[in-house]
């Protein structure tokens, strides 16, 4: 059964005489339901929002790993992704957005340009130099300009790990 | 109390920056009477990257991947346009085929363009996903062209000063050739799908009315200013490259409404077609590109050089002082204008149309703000 | 018609105007700039479209550039306008071109051109309260990190 072991959720199935059995703690359930139902924030900034848009369309189709609900509000969200060049104008409204988030909340870097200001770190008077630098927590950075939707998957699936490794279910 | 003298309080409503149908990050304080739109104050500026100020302190070559990230739905032919201005700079030829493979990948990058704005266009005024979804899976066709034929999905970087980066793969003139077939019966799909449809009819006649006149005034371009009833397109009226081998026709528009601008959409997605058919079989057998070497040193001049891109005339304005970097590039970006004009359309529309109208203009964030 | 010829026409009626040696651009005293406006959209040439507004930099002086565009005759012509740098001030064209509102805003925001009459001369591209202005040659901002 080695299609199932990847199943998230997979080692809680024990196989006992009678049939297999679900056994784990409700905190482990709970870890493992969240991680499979992360709604990211529509928020497009730029060149990486059409690939973001892409990874959500019928190609790639992000709802394979449960993430593909986009919220309009940040009040209905579990991750922010951002993706795209923050400017210096923008830079208060991305904060503000971090801030209305309910925990717990996640922060994936997508792109260059939201990890470091990339492409755009010299010679810019007007480009917020990556997405620490406001002052918000970063979880899982994908590196590209932009990176392409089996990057953004990947790094959906090493921030499901993160969420699954979490000390505390409820953050 | 009779009902005329009766008055209502002005609501301000906040659009963006972050919001779903806004195309990127734009700012929109409306001024609403009930369900009316009374004014409509346009904020920009939520993506200025300063890309004039870094063209000053880059060689000609390396500004070349700054130019797909600013309209980085048609990065083909931001490239294009800006290595057209560099090569009227320094008066140099390109070899007939560097010209026809410029053709190919700028009609294809058109309609990858194209299927993006009727896509969320359509989404826009509330066809949730169906249209967008079948738009993008026509659209992954052609990236997944541009994959092989550059190695990128958005941000090409493929076009160089004196030709091409590569010559184009073996073999790849057949998969376009597939994709004209494929793409052809598509299109009668959305026509079907859309086209005649009452409640997108409903939705989008003798809404958001661009006249003529106002359209000139405004300097809008591209499929805005056609679906105005203006038959003007700089690959016919001032040719470049080899556009000037190719018949095609100027789609254009009779009232400039939101339906007018979607219909011009949808038949240059058949003229590009047309185009990349002639393009694929004329192109001569010869070498792509002539050496302009990486450290371009144009003599002192200006010059100003517009081409068509998706979204209308793209322009660059470049100053040379003699030295390898230019001394001033100005983006003149067609959705800069055509986003101006926003104000004058919503003006007394409903609330629910201003990102219909929106929509239909076809803007897009990174070329407006860059 | 080529950009000379416009330039000879121009010159008919405003003595004044020069025209510049490398680009044959047609350089306006800034106080007669409304008036060549005026006349270039007039019957006579008939711009209808005002394309483009930008300035250069040119460190004694500011240039400012007007593209043209005429329809019906099919052509372009250029405009320059030479400012001080330190009393860079214009009639605005917004009465003649409503393109140039954006225009003439954005070369406010990047160069600190003031545009005289213009019914909102605000900021476009930078936050309302930034300082300096970006695009002139002498512009320093602590988060501009030269590329080494």
């Amino acid at each position: 059964m080695a299609i199932t072991e990847q199943i998230p959720g997979a080692e809680f199935i024990h196989k006992l005489p009678g049939g297999p059995v679900v056994l784990a703690s409700t905190e482990k359930i709970f870890k493992w339901a969240k991680s499979s139902s992360l709604w990211p924030l529509t928020f497009g900034l730029a060149c990486c929002a059409i690939e973001m848009i892409a990874a959500g369309a019928s190609r790639f189709d992000i709802d394979r790993f449960g993430a593909g609900v986009f919220r309009a509000s940040p009040r209905q969200c579990d991750v922010m992704i951002v993706a795209g060049t923050i400017s210096v104008k923008m830079g208060e409204c991305v904060k503000l957005l971090y801030e209305q988030m309910p925990e717990p909340k996640y922060v994936m870097a997508l792109g260059n340009c939201a990890i470091s200001g990339g492409i755009f770190y010299y010679d810019t008077y007007s480009v917020v130099k990556g997405t620490e630098s406001l002052g918000i927590p970063v979880d899982v950075y994908i590196p590209g300009c932009p990176p392409r939707p089996e990057n953004l998957f990947f790094g959906l699936m090493k921030l499901q790990e993160i969420v699954r490794k979490e000390r505390h279910a409820a953050k | 109390m009779k009902m005329s003298n009766m008055h209502s309080e002005q609501l301000c409503v906040n659009m963006g920056p972050q919001h779903p149908s806004t195309h990127g990050v734009l700012y929109l304080d409306l001024r609403l009477d009930g369900e009316e739109v009374v004014d409509c104050i346009t904020h920009i500026g939520y993506l200025h990257r300063s890309m004039e100020k870094i063209a000053e302190n880059r060689t000609y070559t390396q500004f070349i991947p700054f130019t797909d990230r600013l309209d980085y739905v048609a990065s083909m032919n931001n490239n294009l346009a800006y290595v057209l201005a560099v090569e009227k700079l320094l008066n140099l030829d390109v070899p007939e085929r560097a010209k026809y493979i410029r053709v190919i990948v700028a009609e294809l990058n058109r309609i990858a363009s194209h299927l993006l704005a009727i896509g969320t266009f359509a989404q826009d005024l509330g066809a949730f996903a169906t249209p967008l979804f079948y738009c993008f899976r026509e659209r992954e066709k052609v990236i997944e062209i541009f994959d092989e034929v550059c190695g990128n999905r958005l941000t090409y970087n493929y076009m160089r000063i004196g030709g091409v980066q590569f010559d184009l793969p073996e073999g790849i003139d057949r998969r376009i050739k597939d994709f004209i077939k494929y793409m052809r019966p598509k299109i009668n799909d959305y026509e079907g799908l859309l086209t005649n449809n009452p409640i997108f009819l409903e939705r989008t006649k003798n809404i958001g009315i661009l006249s003529k006149e106002t359209a000139i005034n405004y300097s809008i371009t591209g499929p805005n200013l056609r679906a105005s009833g203006v038959q003007w397109d700089l690959r016919k009226d001032e040719p470049y490259l080899v556009y000037d081998k190719f018949e095609f026709a100027i789609p254009t528009g009779k009232n400039g409404d939101m339906w007018d601008r979607y219909r011009v959409r949808m038949d240059e997605l058949s003229q590009s077609l047309k185009i990349i058919e002639q393009a694929i079989a004329g192109i001569p057998e010869a070498q792509a590109t002539v050496k302009a070497g990486r450290m371009i040193k144009p003599a002192a001049g200006e010059v100003y050089f517009r081409a068509e891109s998706p979204r209308g005339e793209l322009g660059f304005y470049i100053v040379s002082d003699g030295s390898v970097n230019p001394y001033r590039l100005k983006i003149r970006a067609p959705s800069f204008s055509n986003l101006a004009v926003l104000r004058e359309l919503v003006k007394g529309v409903k609330v629910a149309d201003v990102v219909g109208i929106l929509g239909s203009l076809d803007i897009l964030m990174g070329e407006i703000d860059r | 018609m080529r950009q000379s010829k416009v330039f000879e026409l121009i010159k008919l009626k405003f003595p004044q105007v020069s025209e510049e040696d490398l680009t044959k651009a047609v350089i306006v005293p800034q106080e007669l700039l409304p008036a060549v406006a005026n006349y270039l959209k007039g019957q006579d040439l008939s711009f209808d479209n005002l394309h483009c507004i930008t300035a250069v930099d040119r460190l004694e002086r500011i240039e400012l550039v007007y593209i043209f565009y005429s329809f019906k005759n099919r052509q372009q012509a250029i405009v320059k306008v030479y400012l001080p740098i330190d009393a860079a001030e214009v009639e605005s064209l917004t009465k003649f071109y409503r393109s140039a509102d954006w225009f003439e805003r954005e070369v406010y925001d990047l160069f600190g051109v003031k545009f005289l009459n213009h019914p909102n001369l605000a900021r476009i591209l930078n936050p309302q309260d930034w300082k300096g202005y970006p695009l002139r040659k002498n512009y320093t901002n602590p988060n501009l990190i030269r590329k080494p």
